[in-house]
C-alpha cells in the first residue's frame, strides 16, 4: 500500500517551503511541495493510506475558470465510523488550497461536489480523515487548456 | 450584496433516507490575484465558509478558498430521520453572512 510519508518527511525535514504571503499578488505557480505542506498540516504528519477515495474530474478541462469536481469517500458514516474532514488541494495553482469539507454522521454519505478554478495541468489531491484519526488519500490529474486563476 | 441563494432540496423524504442537496450563491469570488486596467490589484473577496445545519445540528460545512469558482456551487448529502428545517449560511470575507432555510417533511 502506498503512503506519502517519505515525501512528507522530506518536506518537513527540509524546513519550511516558501509560502505565498498575504498581499503577494503575482500569480506564481504553487509547487507540489506547497501542496504537500498543506497536506502535512491537515494530517499532522501522519501517513495517509492510498484508497477509499473517488475523484470525479474531467480528464481535460476546456475552461480552467470552472471545473466540476466531486469527491466521494467510502465510509459507513455511522456515529462510530465516519469521515469527518476532506481536504482538497492542487499542486499547480497559485496557492494549493481549494476547500476543506467537514462532515458528520448526518451527512449520510461522504461526498461533496463543487466547481473549481485551475491554472494549469495539475494534480488534484484529496485527503480524507476519519473520526478516529485515520487518513486516506488519492490524486487525479486534470489537463487544463485555458487556465482560470485570473490576471 | 449577495442575491438570494438558489437551492435544490427535496420537500419530502422517507425516514432514514439520504438526500442530495444542491446550493448555489451568486458571488464574484474575487481571488485577489487579478489586476484592473490601471494595474492595481483587485482585492480578494470570497465566500470563505459554507455551513448546513438540520434542526440545529451540524450536517456539513466547507472552508472555501479562492480556488473555488465564481458563483460557488456546493453539493452534498444529508440523512434525514425526522421532519424539520435545513439552515444554510455563507460567510463573506467582509463578515457578511447570508442565510436561508428550507423545510422538509419526513414520513
Amino acid at each position: 500500500m502506498q503512503t506519502i510519508t517519505r515525501r512528507q518527511a522530506l518536506v518537513l525535514g527540509s524546513g519550511a517551503a516558501v509560502f505565498m504571503t498575504v498581499g503577494d499578488v503575482s500569480p506564481l505557480f504553487a509547487t507540489p511541495a506547497e501542496a504537500d505542506a498543506e497536506i502535512a498540516k491537515f494530517t499532522g504528519g501522519k501517513a495517509a493510506e492510498k484508497g477509499k477515495i473517488s475523484i470525479d474530474l474531467p480528464e481535460i478541462a476546456e475552461n480552467g475558470n470552472t471545473v466540476p469536481l466531486q469527491v466521494t469517500v467510502e465510509s459507513p458514516m455511522t456515529d462510530k465510523d465516519y469521515i469527518s474532514d476532506i481536504l482538497v488541494v492542487a499542486d499547480g495553482n497559485p496557492r494549493p488550497g481549494i476547500a476543506t469539507f467537514h462532515l458528520t454522521p448526518l451527512s449520510g454519505k461522504a461526498t461533496a461536489a463543487t466547481r473549481i478554478r485551475l491554472q494549469t495541468t495539475e494534480y488534484i489531491i484529496v485527503v480524507a480523515k476519519t473520526n478516529d484519526g485515520k487518513f486516506f488519500t488519492d490524486r487525479k490529474q486534470v489537463k487544463v487548456t485555458i487556465g482560470g486563476c485570473g490576471g | 450584496m449577495a442575491e438570494k441563494p438558489r437551492l435544490k432540496v427535496p420537500k419530502e423524504a422517507k425516514k432514514g433516507e439520504i438526500i442530495e442537496l444542491k446550493t448555489l450563491l451568486s458571488h464574484v469570488m474575487e481571488t485577489g490575484l487579478r489586476k484592473d486596467a490601471q494595474g492595481n490589484v483587485i482585492p480578494r473577496k470570497i465566500i470563505n465558509k459554507f455551513t448546513c445545519e438540520f434542526n440545529g445540528k451540524p450536517v456539513f460545512s466547507a472552508d472555501i478558498e479562492p480556488a473555488v469558482a465564481a458563483n460557488p456551487y456546493i453539493q452534498f448529502n444529508a440523512k434525514v430521520n425526522e421532519s424539520g428545517t435545513f439552515k444554510f449560511t455563507w460567510v463573506d470575507d467582509d463578515g457578511t453572512v447570508t442565510t436561508t432555510e428550507e423545510k422538509i417533511t419526513v414520513v
